[in-house]
């Protein structure tokens, strides 16, 4: 039976995404560790996409691809990593991460794969009338009904940036700064002094 | 139009009577054959205004400098965007011996390729649009964000200094301005109630001057005047050309993310700036100058408005640089982050209080 082609779609967006995230995790240059998790966002939005949730399938890209990423790459590319040392953890390590990534995937197989998930609990839902707007849809959700967590949501988020910001602000005492209105408002005669001179004549 | 395009099909093969056989072929395909036809529309004519506007700066800044300009090849030096595309096209492509090879090539790839992508939503005249999607304004934004990829990835991947350091410049330059081109949209879809290219123009063609026969005055750079210079000066700062082309400065860096790339991987690069360029102009157009739309009542709507505004914002471009100096780096950041930023904020406030005020004039 051959498949539709929103299925077709689904299955190669998810071998991707799921062959993507691997490689984040195996691949030893740190900086091709990045751009498979790029490419792993890339996909995650191709799925919401085909969930028809455009807003947030573009907003990963706008915020994760565009911004999360690119300062990412620009920390990892600067780090000078030494391969061999990296490796030396893993094996002291295992003992601890190998149990819990085993935890990890029986509790997922267990939440996926009981009555909870299939078809006949979760039907796919209708589809939305050819007006409907994802963007508009969710604006009314989060500013209505949701308005107190998302304004929460926000402040914290305020909270971690003027704090990112505070932990950097070190006035050095040996650096010269400028200060630009200062600049700007410098006149030619508080910089040059024309004197006139007689000529000198022996 | 489809049927239009058709017709002509079935003409043109009729003639060597081949039509049935050819669309017996074509038919299950066809959607398929009509969006590459488009596309092929789109990017034929974009790659051709790309060729000629490295002609048009050559010219403008040579008469602004009182020079003539290349005139050698061809008549009046018409024919120097083929010949130097010839040129890059039979150079060898050299690779950096300490290189990263996949990613090295992988760069220019990653420039070019949103570069183009944006294009697809872009409305050109009424109805005349690739893609005519809901959150067109928001696809932008995020092909718009992904070109840095295609510089930083070039500058890592080279294995040398110069490009490793542009690369560094351009990325924080690029965040930086994104955030306050990002925030000045944000006004423009506040007053026009949509994220749809379309929509956003046929909003500015509603209001009270535009009823009385002044379309111009209705358009989104008079009520959001600075928004409007903001965006195309962030725009000029994200494609990192003059005054803000730090990225790739030459007196300083040599040519930034580029310093190892020759012939085509070299002109990928090249290619995706100078799109960038028409996409800003363009983009800037359709926001704030009302796209395809007339300024006046007696004359006709349609793309040779876009045309018009778009060639405007592209002689800004050049005029940019042939007379302004380069700015210093922290002088680029004070402008984004604290002169920008500020001041979008402080707009999409007023613009908020104005639309709920009595004297709202977005409807």
């Amino acid at each position: 039976m051959p498949m539709d082609f929103k299925t077709a779609l689904f299955y190669i967006l998810s071998a991707i995404l799921v062959i993507a995230a691997l490689r984040v995790v195996t691949s030893r240059n740190p900086v091709h560790a990045a751009l498979f998790l790029v490419l792993a966002f890339f996909n995650a939005s191709g799925l919401w996409l085909l969930l028809q949730a455009e807003f947030l399938a573009i907003a990963l890209i706008v915020v994760y691809v565009g911004a999360v990423m690119v300062l990412f790459l620009f920390v990892v590319m600067m780090l000078d990593i030494n391969l061999e040392r990296l490796r030396q953890g893993f094996w002291n390590n295992l003992w601890l991460g190998g149990p819990i990534a085993v935890l990890m995937v029986v509790e997922m197989i267990a939440v996926l794969s009981t009555r909870s998930f299939g078809l006949e609990a979760l039907p796919a839902p209708a589809a939305a009338a050819a007006d409907y707007s994802n963007t508009k849809a969710l604006g009314v959700a989060i500013y209505t009904e949701y308005v107190y967590p998302f304004e929460l949501a926000s402040v914290i988020l305020l909270v971690a940036l003027i704090a990112a910001v505070a932990l950097n602000l070190r006035q050095r005492k040996d650096t010269k700064q400028m200060n630009p209105a200062e600049q700007v408002a410098v006149k030619a005669k508080d910089r040059v002094r024309i004197v006139s001179m007689p000529v000198e004549k022996d | 139009m489809e049927a239009a395009v058709l017709q002509f099909f079935q003409w043109f093969w009729n003639l060597f009577g081949l039509w049935d056989a050819l669309w017996a072929l074509v038919e299950p395909v066809w959607p398929l054959v009509w969006v590459l036809m488009k596309v092929v529309a789109i990017l034929v004519p974009l790659m051709l205004t790309v060729a000629y506007l490295t002609l048009a700066e050559r010219k403008v800044i040579g008469y602004m400098q009182v020079r003539i300009g290349p005139n050698r090849v061809g008549p009046m030096g018409l024919l120097q965007p083929i010949a130097d595309g010839m040129k890059l096209f039979f150079k060898e492509v050299l690779v950096p011996s300490g290189a990263n090879k996949k990613l090295f090539f992988f760069g220019p790839v990653l420039a070019i390729a949103p570069a183009l992508a944006v294009w697809a939503v872009v409305p050109f005249f009424d109805g005349g649009v690739l893609a005519d999607i809901d959150a067109g304004l928001l696809y932008v934004l995020a092909m718009t964000s992904m070109g840095i990829y295609g510089i930083i990835i070039a500058g890592w991947a080279s294995n040398s200094k110069y490009p490793f350091l542009g690369a560094m410049r351009s990325s924080a330059q690029m965040v930086s301005y994104e955030i306050a081109m990002g925030l000045a949209l944000i006004c423009v879809l506040m007053v026009s109630n949509s994220l749809n290219l379309t929509d956003i123009v046929q909003s500015q063609g509603r209001g009270w001057f535009a009823d009385h026969g002044v379309g111009v005055l209705s358009w989104n750079w008079l009520p959001l005047l600075p928004m409007f210079v903001v965006y195309f000066i962030s725009g000029v700062a994200e494609t990192g050309r003059a005054p803000f082309d730090v990225i790739e400065g030459e007196s300083e860096i040599v040519a930034g993310h580029m310093v190892e790339y020759s012939g085509m991987a070299f002109a990928m690069f090249f290619l995706a700036e100078y799109a960038n360029m028409i996409l800003v102009a363009t983009l800037t157009s359709i926001l704030f100058l009302g796209g395809w739309l007339s300024p006046v009542d007696f004359l006709p709507d349609g793309f040779h408005w876009l045309a018009l505004k778009i060639s405007f914002f592209l002689l800004l471009y050049l005029w940019f640089r042939a007379t302004f100096p380069r700015y210093r780096y922290d002088q680029i950041m004070r402008l984004g982050w604290k002169v920008f930023i500020p001041l979008t904020l402080v707009w999409i406030a007023f613009i908020g209080t104005w639309m709920v005020s009595p004297w709202n004039v977005f409807k």
